[in-house]
């Protein structure tokens, strides 16, 4: 069987150990060097970073996150093992791992390391698609001669140089879809490398649970086990347009990524069109106060992804889709661009409220398009809103409390509604 | 119905009533117009449910009668006409169509029953007053340029026409606003216009309107109630109905405050503005005002595809200032002004700036600046 080892790039037939340096991290897969769409993924990058930086850090268990009201953002590995998970409260983390050491998030070296790390990746492929900061997916389709090696034996390079060069590991998969490579990097963090071959793509997948199809939130899960759908393999039996009639364009999207079948491109440059997020209520709800409570939430998280992407929006758009899956949406052009919460809050909100009665709704969601970058964004005041500066300076001192101590940190009361 | 019309008396009636019909309507007769008949006049009444306008006009009536037909058509056919051309209109009951005959050229219309033409109720007007068409058309002409398009915003979708004091004494004002910038225009109040209600006239009445005021010394009767307002010359009535809102307390926005003045040749200002805002591709241009003593520096920096600066000599004596504005909205301010210099009044580069026209105190624009 095709074998790779990790720690001298070796190729060879067999073997569990390598044949020259006798390393036992070995990767053997019958497609091995066939696969060539990968997704490379940082392990505990914020948290590799620190211990990168501060030597002493490194046999500690290391949080990095906000103060003590704050969240986890990224734990290393020793604080996993006492259950320490990203996103948890602190205290709780603090809790549960009493030794740890706290470190506040230092974005300017995470972004120079990222910088590096995407150097190395230009250098064997122009297919880059980053996702963030610690991961991307690289398309290395045809790159074979050029480097004089396959695809696997590439990214294990790249990752080996990652370790040599910047001092921070990630883990690869590697397989012939965007949705598998992603999938694959998953299996065997940290310092992982895993394959999913064609062959044996539809026996693994029905092994999985649905929640592993990205964009299955809580939500969609819910709905899918009322629907008696937790596996992968209960997706298999339904038929597909029993799917699409269920959950609409989800459904179909289900049908096709439950067969593993993922046309999607690695797309270098993939140019943001617009920025929405969307909520699917585990009961449909026709209840203004509600809806307002998920409004806010909803544009402070498409805010937060404009502003962390540099870009803001000239269109606001107010998405609602009925309990009869029929769905209503409005828009409205702004006279100038905007990224703020408050403002696409308000602009989403007046849609709303001029929608009229549109009935209990399953879904809700808002966004912006007509995209502009960050620097012409809120360039001009309201004349008859004259508290609009004092909102926009409020908002820029939450933002400023959210980036040190965690996006709970400081909320406004509507968004416990 | 039979009359013979002059072409030009023709081509005006009808042009006033097809810019009002609405080009896409679902209801047929709402793009016809109403033709009637009598005495030795006949009228034309067009409406799309929002505006009614009624233009009367000398005419030959051979035998009295109404009939409608549609606007745009009509219009169509009257202005390809020879000049100086008699026109015969003639309707025949039976066969329901309108014979339109000049010279050698004749056109047979479709028409619809005149008893499905909607007419506009009337309305109990509380104030009745008579202006210039000189003072009104300053007054709307000013303001219009700052109406608002937003929908969601209605009640700034026209020229707030009200009583107020002004700073000359009680004056009939227009106000309008987009949130970006305001323009406030008095004039000396007419009699009878004292406890007039303040009412928003919607912008294609007010685009409507201004054919109605062409000629300096005419007469405008103004009538107003709660929900309509009509204005009429001898030949014309046009009313409408207003918008059912509230204009906002303007009066807190327009700045009292400003301090640094910048007083500068409005024409030389604004081709200024216009040549250096030219390197912008971006859809709002935001150009940069630098003042220092008595001089102005316009500059635009567009990262993507330019920069361009300009100076020119101004009036100015206070502390140094540098603000940004919206190009197009300079453009627009200054082009209001018509003999004197601009003086602008400035306080930070974050609060909203006040302009005038020299010395006028009947005229008052605000423009909030934008981050550059």
């Amino acid at each position: 069987m095709p074998s790779l080892c990790r720690a001298c790039l070796k190729t060879f037939d067999a073997g569990a150990r390598c044949p020259a340096c006798r390393s036992p991290r070995v990767t053997a897969h019958p497609e091995l060097f066939d696969l060539s769409i990968a997704h490379m993924d940082c392990d505990a990058f914020y948290a590799s970073v620190e211990k990168r930086d501060n030597p002493d850090l490194r046999d500690k268990p290391v949080i990095v996150g906000g103060g003590t009201r704050g969240v986890v953002s990224t734990c290393c590995y020793i604080a996993r093992i006492s259950g320490v998970r990203s996103a948890m409260p602190m205290f709780q983390a603090l809790k549960l791992c009493p030794e740890a050491v706290v470190v506040k998030p230092r974005f300017d070296a995470y972004v120079e390391t990222s910088r590096a790390i995407r150097a190395m990746m230009a250098e064997m492929t122009p297919g880059i698609e980053p996702l963030s900061l610690d991961e991307a997916f690289m398309d290395l389709t045809g790159t074979a001669r050029l480097h004089g090696a396959p695809p696997a034996v590439m990214m294990a390079r790249l990752v080996k140089r990652m370790e040599e060069e910047l001092g921070v590991s990630g883990s690869v998969g590697l397989s012939h879809n965007k949705f598998l490579a992603k999938i694959a990097s998953d299996l065997d963090k940290p310092r992982g490398f895993s394959v999913i071959g064609r062959a044996e793509t539809q026996e693994f997948l029905a092994r999985q649970p649905v929640r592993i199809i990205w964009g299955v939130g809580t939500a969609t899960q819910a709905a899918l086990e009322t629907a008696g759908i937790r596996t992968i393999s209960d997706l298999l039996r339904w038929d597909r347009r029993d799917l699409g009639a269920r959950f609409g364009s989800m459904g179909d999207r289900l049908w096709r990524l439950a067969r593993g079948e993922d046309q999607r491109a690695v797309a270098p440059d993939h140019r943001v069109k617009s920025i929405s997020k969307e909520t699917t209520f585990n009961e449909d709800t026709a209840d203004p106060d509600i809806l307002d409570g998920h409004l806010w939430r909803l544009a402070v998280q498409v805010s937060d992804r404009a502003k962390a992407k540099d870009l803001s929006g000239r269109t606001v758009v107010l998405k609602m889709k009925r309990a009869d899956f029929s769905l209503v949406s409005r828009r409205h052009a702004l006279g100038d661009a905007t990224q703020s919460a408050d403002r696409i809050y308000r602009e989403g909100r007046a849609l709303f409220d001029a929608a009229g009665r549109v009935g209990p709704l399953r879904l809700i969601g808002i966004g912006i398009s007509d995209l502009a970058p960050a620097a012409v964004a809120d360039r001009s005041g309201d004349l008859l809103d004259p508290d609009a500066t004092r909102r926009r300076k409020t908002e820029a001192a939450t933002d400023a409390i959210r980036a040190r101590f965690g996006t709970d940190a400081i909320i406004k009361g509507r968004a416990l509604r | 119905m039979k009359i013979s019309i002059e072409r030009g008396t023709l081509l005006k009636a009808v042009g006033q009533a097809q810019s009002v019909v609405e080009r896409r309507n679902t209801i047929p007769i709402l793009a016809n117009v109403l033709i009637e008949a009598e005495g030795n006049t006949v009228s034309f009444r067009a409406t799309d449910l929002d505006i009614e306008v009624v233009d009367r006009a000398p005419a030959m009536v051979e035998r009295a009668g109404a009939v409608t037909v549609s606007a745009v058509m009509l219009h169509e056919i009257v202005r390809k006409l020879p000049d100086g051309a008699l026109v015969a209109l003639e309707g025949d009951a039976a066969s329901g169509r309108l014979t339109v005959a000049a010279g050698r050229s004749n056109f047979n219309l479709a028409t619809l029953p005149k008893e499905d033409f909607p007419v506009m109720a009337s309305s109990e007007y509380t104030t009745t007053f008579t202006a210039k068409a000189a003072i009104l058309r300053r007054l709307f002409d000013k303001a219009k340029f700052a109406i608002s398009t937003e929908e969601t915003r209605y009640y700034l979708n026209g020229v707030y026409m009200h009583v107020a004091t002004g700073e000359e004494g009680p004056a009939l004002r227009c106000v309008a606003t987009d949130g970006h910038r305001l323009a406030r225009i008095d004039a000396p109040l007419p009699d009878g216009a004292q406890g007039m209600p303040g009412v928003i006239v919607p912008r294609k009445t007010v685009g409507e309107l201004r054919k109605l005021l062409d000629d300096d010394d005419a007469d405008i009767a103004v009538s107003v109630s709660e929900t309509k307002v009509r204005f009429a010359t001898t030949q014309i009535t046009m009313t409408s109905k207003v918008i059912d809102g509230t204009f906002p307390d303007y009066s807190r926005v327009i700045p009292t405050g400003n301090t640094r003045r910048l007083e500068v040749d409005a024409t030389e200002f604004a081709k200024a503005v216009d040549r250096v805002a030219t390197v912008s591709s971006e859809r709002s241009r935001a150009v940069k005002l630098s003042l220092d003593e008595d001089r102005l520096i316009l500059s635009v920096n567009a990262p993507d595809s330019g920069a361009a600066e300009e100076e020119l000599a101004v009036a100015y004596a206070d502390e140094k200032l540098e603000i940004g504005f919206n190009a197009k909205y300079l453009l627009e301010i200054a082009s209001q002004v018509d003999r004197e210099n601009a003086v602008f009044l400035f306080n930070s580069s974050g609060d909203p700036t006040l302009m005038r026209e020299g010395g006028d105190t009947s005229a008052v624009y605000v423009v909030m600046p934008m981050r550059v």
